[in-house]
Parts: C-alpha cells; structure tokens; sequence
C-alpha cells in the first residue's frame, strides 16, 4: 500500500507537468527533428554509397535490402526474438529482484557495505562474458546460461545506483519527516525511495542494455534459438543481410525496452528540472 | 478547525544540556543548563552568532536529537520523540519537487495517517492567505525562493501546531522577499497567536518579531540576554524601524555582540 501512495498519488499531477514542459521546450523546426534528418542522411549516404564502391550486396546489404529482408523474415525473426526477449526479462528481473535488496542492505547496514563492497567490485572486474563457456558448462544449453548472464551483467548497474540514489539524499529531509513523526518506515516510502528512483531507473536503463548484450553473448556460445543463435546460423550460410536483419532486431530489442523503462520512469517520477 | 480556537502550548526547558561527541573524543559542549520557560502564544526570537548551539535548541525542541541532561517539555509532554503540536520550519524550504504544492502541505496529514481530503480546505485556505491562492497543482520547482518558504510554512501550519520552530527561516532569501516574510509572519501570527520560537542571526528581524528576545552566547550556549520587547502591535515596516524604543532594543543586543567580540566595533 506504502508504494502506491509514493508513486500513485503524484502520477496524474507529474504526467501534467511533463506534458506542459513538452509545450515549453518546442524549438525551431531544424531542432526538434535534427536526430531524424541525420540518422536520413546516413542511411540515404550509405544506400547510395554501396553500389557506387562496387561491394556486393553479399559482402555490404544496403539499408533498403537490410529493411525488406526483416519485413519478409518477419515470423523467423520473431520467433527468436521472443527467446532473447524472455532470456533478457528474465536475467533482468533477477538482477532488480537480487539487486535492490542488496543495495537496501548495503545503505541501512554500514558493516554489510563493508563486507560486501570489496566482493561486489571483485567481482565487477570479471569480464561477465568470460564466464559465458563455465556457464554454458555447469547450466546447459537451454535458457538457465543466457539468463544468468544477463543477470550478471545487469545487476552491478541496479546495486551501485540504487545505493548512491539512496545515499545522496539531503539529510535534512529526513530531519523534516521526523519532525512531522515518520518513523523509519514512512521516512523511506515518502522520501527516501521517491528521491532516489531517478538514480535508480537510470540504473535500469543502462542494465536493460547490458542484459541485452548478456543474453545474445550467452546465445553465441550455445544456443539453439535465439536472436544469437539465428546470427550465427546466418554467418555460417554467409547470409550477410540476415546478419544485419539479427543486428538490427537485437538493438531493436533493447531501444524498446529501454523505452519502456522510461516509459515506466516518467509516470513514477517527476523530474527536477521539468518546469525549467 | 477554526484558527481562533487555537491556543499556544507552553515550553518549559530545564536543565538542558546537549554534548556532542565527536570523533576526537573531545566533546563539544553545544548547550550549557539552559532553563527556559515560554509563555503559550509568546513569540520567540533567538539570536546568536553561528554556532552558539540554537540550532541544537531548535533539534532539541522539535525532538530530533535527545538532551544529553535536563528536561523539555511541551504543554506538559515530555519531549523525547517529535511532538504532535509541534511544526517546524527549516532554514531551506525542504519542499518535495516531486509533489505538488498542496501534496506537500499535506505531508505532515498523510505522515500521521489522517484525512488527507479532509485537510485539502484547509491547505488552500492558508495557501490564499500567503498569497499564494490557485498555486496548490504548480510544482516547487515552478516557484520562486520566496514563494517556495512560503509553502513551507503552510506545510508546518496545516497542522495548527502549537508551537512553531522556526530556524532561521528567510536566511536564504532576498531582502525585498525577506522584508515581506516579516510582514506576513507578523501577521499571521497574530492571527494564529501559536507560541513561536524564531531562531536567526538578525538582530532587526527578532527585535521587530518577537515578544522576547534570547540573546545566546558561543559555545557552550548560554542565555546571556531575555529581553522583553514592549512595541505595539501590529508593528508597522517604516514606522517601527524609526521607533527610538526599537533603536534602543537593538543597540541593547548589539552591545552584547560587541562586549564578546562577536561584532567588533571600527
């Protein structure tokens, strides 16, 4: 009930105000659709580009290729991104699940962060996608790999910034919701946790992305399905525009979810700066 | 509900010692036996130069530190927790950017589990009378600095608090916006008649606030000075600070600083 009331209550009046700062923030023309004119650009550079070097589109598929090759693979592309998807979710789940206890208990207990902090940076500095093969060892070749992968790789990003989104608070604040009788409870649910949810979903994103990355480097080494394991297919059949198609609904994969955490961030959160 | 009905609590302080410990073992000793009684709806002003532990009188007050010796105690409540009759506000408005205005003069509503759409009149009915009417759905972010106290002090008063703390209030602000605050506190307490205890640094403000002045010395805290201010009340700007009795007030204060070498005279 606690967390409804911190995000619930101020959900109506925050999406108020990002629609007036929207109104606000309206540029020139040339501003507001900059990112879309260059990333035309580039494409339209190297649509043309292809058959002007003299490549074959089976060493470098042109844009338009690229794009007509996913429309048809639609079905073969799905099914495996659906693999990727869930292995993704779910390592990303575990590493929300796993992360934002461990970061409670590192901010409410100075002799935990103390033993844990030295083992968490050890850690850390393992390339995660080294342990790939030991994973693919002792977990087989189905989803358990990927999704401890993904895990792995996204849950650093949640402990770390969770923990600095708690710890940056302004101590006076707490000192106001004492005052007015918040025992430790209240204190976390009304300021505590609302404070530090833009830290901790700028932490999501960024573990969003590596739990994309994880999954796919999991599928690489074994795999039967897969947006990896399709890749792979398409390389040994030299099938370069399939290769690119994968490329592209991988990195497809991870700009929806990234949205949809910001979706989700910006209903649950007003920004600071929003009405400037 | 009603404002008039509204009576001050009593302060009673005894005793009150507050020891720091710090890392160095040597203690700091931020209060020293402070006795200390405040009379229900008596404004009170607290001046001394920084660190003479009045900030620590206030942590005390609001029961957010606990007295190392002595006693508080409010309307007859021993104070070792907050107390419900009691609002604070900070020296920065503390206000949560992610609420709204009224949301967050209802902060203290919601803390203590009550009615919060009962209080919703209320809030908007102390938000009109600091001119702020038709604000409660803006953001904090959306107002200015004087604007933002303001808010603040709506936020201690929904409340109907017995004894307001004040630390250091308009500190932060401009002096057009600080001259105001005056003006307004001024007149909503004479409105509200709640006992008020106004921690500052500026001698004018107490001596033009408050019924009682206490003059603290450094460290350790003492009350060197408990003067009473007799100035009709309401005290107009202009005519106030060109009252002889004001002047003498003030220069009464100042000559304390001045005899412990807080201000130096040139």
């Amino acid at each position: 009930m606690a967390s409804t009331d911190v995000i619930g209550a101020d959900r109506a009046q925050a999406r108020q105000g990002k629609k007036m700062s929207r109104k606000k923030s309206r540029g020139p023309w040339l501003e507001r659709y900059s990112a879309l004119i260059l990333a035309t650009v580039l494409l339209g550079a190297w649509q043309a580009l292809v058959p002007l070097s003299g490549l074959s589109e089976f060493v470098l598929p042109t844009p338009l290729a690229i794009a007509k090759r996913i429309v048809n693979e639609l079905p073969l592309l799905a099914t495996h991104a659906y693999v990727t998807l869930f292995e993704v979710v779910a390592g990303f789940a575990m590493g929300v699940l796993i992360g934002i206890p461990l970061a409670l208990s590192i901010f409410y207990s100075r002799a935990f962060e103390r033993a844990i902090y030295p083992i968490l940076v050890a850690l850390q500095t393992v390339p995660k996608v080294a342990l790939a093969p030991l994973l693919v060892l002792y977990l087989g070749y189905g989803w358990a790999p990927k999704i401890t992968l993904a895990f792995l790789i996204s849950f650093f990003p949640i402990v770390i910034s969770t923990v600095v989104g708690l710890q940056s608070l302004d101590k006076n604040l707490v000192n106001l919701v004492r005052s007015m009788g918040a025992g430790e409870w209240q204190t976390f649910f009304k300021v505590r946790l609302p404070a530090a949810l833009p830290n901790i979903f700028g932490g999501f994103k960024v573990a969003v992305s590596l739990a994309v990355i994880g999954a796919v480097i999991g599928e690489y080494v074994a795999a039967e399905r897969g947006l990896g394991y399709l890749q792979l297919q398409a390389n040994s059949l030299f099938d370069t525009t399939l290769n690119f198609a994968t490329v592209v609904t991988i990195s497809g994969l991870g700009v929806v979810l990234y949205f949809i955490i910001d979706t989700i961030e910006s209903r649950v959160t007003y920004k600071r700066d929003a009405a400037k | 509900m009603s404002a008039t009905t509204q009576t001050g609590a009593a302060v009673d302080i005894s005793r009150l010692s507050k020891i720091y410990k710090t890392r160095e073992d040597d203690d700091v000793l931020a209060l020293d036996k402070i006795d200390l009684k405040i009379e229900p709806g008596s404004f009170v002003a607290v001046v001394g130069p920084s660190g003479c532990g009045k900030s620590t009188l206030l942590s005390l007050l609001a029961g957010l530190t606990g007295a190392s010796t002595g006693t508080i105690s409010i309307d007859g409540d021993g104070v070792s927790k907050p107390h419900p009759k009691t609002g604070v506000v900070f020296q920065s408005d503390l206000l949560l950017y992610w609420r709204t205005v009224l949301d967050n003069i209802l902060l203290p509503i919601e803390i203590k589990k009550q009615d919060v759409a009962k209080f919703r009149p209320r809030a908007e009915e102390l938000l009109a009378q600091v001119g702020l009417a038709g604000f409660g759905n803006k953001y904090p972010s959306e107002l200015s600095g004087g604007m933002r106290q303001r808010v603040a002090i709506c936020r201690a008063l929904i409340q109907e608090p017995g004894l307001l703390l004040m630390d250091e209030p308009f500190g932060a602000l401009d002096a057009l916006t600080r001259e105001q605050m005056i003006m307004d506190l001024q007149a909503m307490w004479l409105r509200l008649r709640n006992t008020v205890l106004f921690i500052t640094h500026g001698i004018d403000e107490a001596v033009f606030l408050a019924d009682r002045v206490l003059v603290m010395s450094p460290r350790p805290g003492r009350v060197d000075l408990d003067l009473r201010i007799d100035l009709p009340r309401p005290r107009q700007w202009s005519k106030t600070h060109e009252d002889k009795e004001y002047h003498a007030y003030v220069r009464q204060i100042r000559a304390i600083f001045e005899a412990k070498g807080i201000l130096v005279a040139h």
